[in-house]
């Protein structure tokens, strides 16, 4: 068969398949087929190039264009045009900006594919097809490891890049690995977080939509560095195409042999699973997520002992964010500090991002960790949508939220901890004045009542608390004294609740009152008398409302 | 499948309980956990009823209620929220006369509130089944509504 002369690639991820990425592609086979051009041109499915209001996004390569917003109807125009007829099609291109992931010899586009150590074949390659992740390198660092070197110097390498988990809270990923390869027992295991579920955060599904051998060559990494051989991927229930993905990944990796008995011909094992959620936030938190993984409630674990010496079916176990375990074959093959020459001294590598909200450009970014707010926002989410920056929410409902003074932060763990602030999980919400930060509030309490688990007292009857307040707060018809009895109850939590669930108010709340205060209080009825606390407990509790 | 099969699929293992009841639900008409089998499993499976209907309860994803035939899970998280969430919710209202928890009086669609269903780039979203719908807007959400209610043979009588 003769080669061909371009392709068409087509991001196929939830996002698009919602609004008709696998019509527009087939239509496009369709298309070529009936002009007998199939050989010519290839279609290919591939993942996310970042934007999500970019519509269904076809690129042409070698050619270097870039279709978007397309529908099917729009499809044999196009290809009559470009692959017929040899000219670009202009009043479907997208602008310049758009994407900035699609590969190209353009000098601004090319600045922001510097570096790309997760998503750097989201895009480019066939998810599906493990040939086309085995062609750009992969598996050739989990090849070299098992060949080449002992679990302890994995584990040095993985130690001296500096890598810090990439779920939220940045624990250093090395000594991580080192806690649990020091347990004592023969049986560990390896879990991949693909729980997912801070609001406005989507890195994890994109990862897996887009480049899912990348996530299992990580795990297999780990498990050699900690001595495990099973893995998990415990992914939401909500993620259908992302089970479908990880899944045929993994099938497609056993028929490789990359996965299974005696790796690379040497005497480790090492195989994945994938376990299903049901619909818990709570358990994104690693010892419920355990839990959950066991059949039980998600209810998290007093800690310690901690996973390493006792998690899955209390074993050794290592659990870590997909981002994070992604991020290890490259560290492998490139060397600690090759990526250590990227991003911060305390944050080395890359992060990525989702930013939304009222922007321009919303959608997934991997950049420097170390760069500004300011340049997520102008640079890379093309700026403002409409109205001015008033705030953004970082890393989720569970993150704080940011004024306009902090845009000049560097966004690594160190320099927003400086600050007063936590980096997060990765979602960037961006908003603008239309925003009330009352009306907010009230949405990011709703969301944690209906999250907590119900497990400790602080937070099943705090937050139920906290909602009466935000809620009254909304309306203006809050009681004098709500604003510092909201503040009372956020920081308690902080302080008893048992797990990071019924800890995260406090974010929201007390950055809200840091640079909004004025807003929040304008939202006190100062004429409203509050009811007598009536003889109920559980009226008592519920403040009298 | 019954009880038995799933159970034997899965393996009779209490960290498979989730993929069971996945499974399980999945199977039943009317997209829930019925007490009948639940008791069942409970003997398979060697776990008291009220250990399995507590784990089950803890998860938004399975109901111990019949469900109508399509389950609308809006999302009611912060980002959807922010790109108009309460619309879309006041619009299924008026169009199917349900609030979250409730299913129509025929049967075909129980409303419920989803947490963030990671779609977050095309708010504000709902998924219907195992079908996501993003961008949506009154106008949106009406045709979607008709759409699926078009393709169900008993709805045509109704």
């Amino acid at each position: 068969m003769a080669k061909p002369r371009a392709y068409i690639m087509v991001p196929v991820d939830a996002d698009t398949v919602i609004i008709g990425a696998r019509e527009v592609k087939s239509r496009f086979s369709a298309e070529l087929g009936r002009r007998g051009l199939a050989d010519e041109v290839r279609v290919l499915e591939v993942g996310s190039f970042g934007p999500t209001n970019a519509g269904v996004i076809a690129a042409v390569q070698p050619d270097g264009v870039v279709y978007g917003r397309l529908t099917p109807a729009d499809v044999p125009g196009i290809v009559e045009e470009h692959f017929v007829k040899g000219r670009i099609c202009g009043r479907y291109v997208l602008p310049r900006e758009y994407p900035p992931e699609v590969p190209s010899d353009d000098d601004a586009r090319r600045t922001q594919q510097v570096g790309r150590v997760v998503l750097d074949n989201c895009g480019r390659i066939d998810p599906e097809r493990i040939e086309e992740y085995i062609a750009g390198e992969g598996y050739f660092a989990l090849g070299r490891a098992v060949g080449e070197m002992t679990p302890a110097q994995v584990l040095d390498v993985v130690e001296k890049s500096g890598l810090r988990g990439r779920g939220g809270a940045g624990f250093p990923t090395g000594r991580k690995w080192r806690f649990c390869a020091s347990a004592p027992g023969d049986v560990k295991y390896v879990i991949c977080n693909a729980d997912e579920g801070e609001p406005g955060t989507f890195k994890d599904r994109l990862i897996m939509e887009g480049d899912p051998h990348k996530v299992l060559e990580g795990m297999a990494l780990c498990g050699y560095a900690i001595g495990a051989r099973m893995g998990y991927v415990y992914i939401r229930g909500e993620y259908k195409l992302s089970i479908e993905r990880m899944q045929k990944a993994i099938d497609q990796a056993r028929e490789y042999g990359l996965l299974g008995k005696g790796l690379f011909g040497s005497a480790f094992d090492f195989d994945v699973d994938i376990k299903i959620g049901a619909g818990a936030y709570v358990c994104g938190e690693e010892t419920a997520l355990i839990e959950s993984m066991e059949g039980k409630r998600g209810l998290p674990r007093l800690k310690p002992p901690f996973p390493a010496q006792c998690g899955y079916l209390c074993k050794p176990t290592n659990v870590n964010n997909v981002e994070t375990l992604a991020a290890v074959p490259a560290i492998l093959r490139h060397g600690a500090d090759w990526f250590r020459s990227m991003g911060t001294e305390g944050t080395p590598g890359t992060k990525v991002y989702t930013v939304l909200g009222h922007v321009n450009r919303p959608g997934l970014i991997e950049v420097q960790a170390g760069i500004t707010l300011r340049e997520i926002l102008n640079d890379y989410a093309g700026g403002m949508a409409s109205g001015t920056f008033k705030m953004a929410h970082l890393g989720g409902t569970a993150g704080e939220i940011l004024g306009a003074e902090m845009l000049d932060v560097p966004m690594d763990y160190d320099a927003m901890q400086k600050v007063g602030h936590v980096l997060g999980s990765g979602a960037i919400l961006i908003m603008n004045e239309s925003v009330g930060i009352n009306d907010y509030l009230d949405a990011c309490m709703r969301f944690f009542k209906h999250e907590s688990c119900g497990n400790c007292n602080p937070c099943r009857n705090g937050l139920h608390a906290l909602c009466g307040i935000t809620g009254r707060l909304k309306a203006k018809e809050g009681y004098p004294g709500d604003v510092a009895l909201m503040e009372e109850l956020v920081m308690s939590l902080k302080t008893v609740a048992f797990c990071p669930l019924g800890q995260s108010p406090a974010g929201p709340v007390m950055s809200a009152l840091r640079y909004f205060r004025a807003e929040v209080e304008a939202g006190v009825d100062p004429t409203r008398v509050r009811p007598k606390p009536a003889h109920s407990h559980l009226e008592k509790v519920e403040l009298g409302v | 499948m019954t009880v038995q099969e799933i159970v034997a699929k899965r393996g009779n293992a209490r960290e498979n309980l989730l993929q069971i009841l996945h499974d399980l639900q999945d199977s039943t008409e009317g997209n829930y956990l019925r007490r009948e089998d639940v008791e069942v499993l409970a003997r398979e499976m060697l776990l008291s009823v009220s250990d399995i209907v507590g784990t089950a309860t803890f998860y938004t994803m399975f109901s111990l209620k019949p469900r109508g035939r399509h389950i609308i899970r809006l999302c009611e998280s912060p980002p959807c929220y922010i790109m108009g969430e309460e619309n879309i919710r006041e619009a299924i209202r008026e169009k199917l006369g349900i609030d979250f928890g409730e299913t129509t009086a025929d049967g075909l669609f129980t409303l419920e509130p989803s947490s963030c269903l990671g779609s977050c780039g095309v708010a504000p979203v709902m998924m219907i089944d195992d079908e996501l719908y993003g961008n949506l807007t009154r106008d949106k959400v009406g045709r979607i509504l008709d759409g699926i209610a078009a393709r169900e043979p008993l709805a045509a009588g109704a």
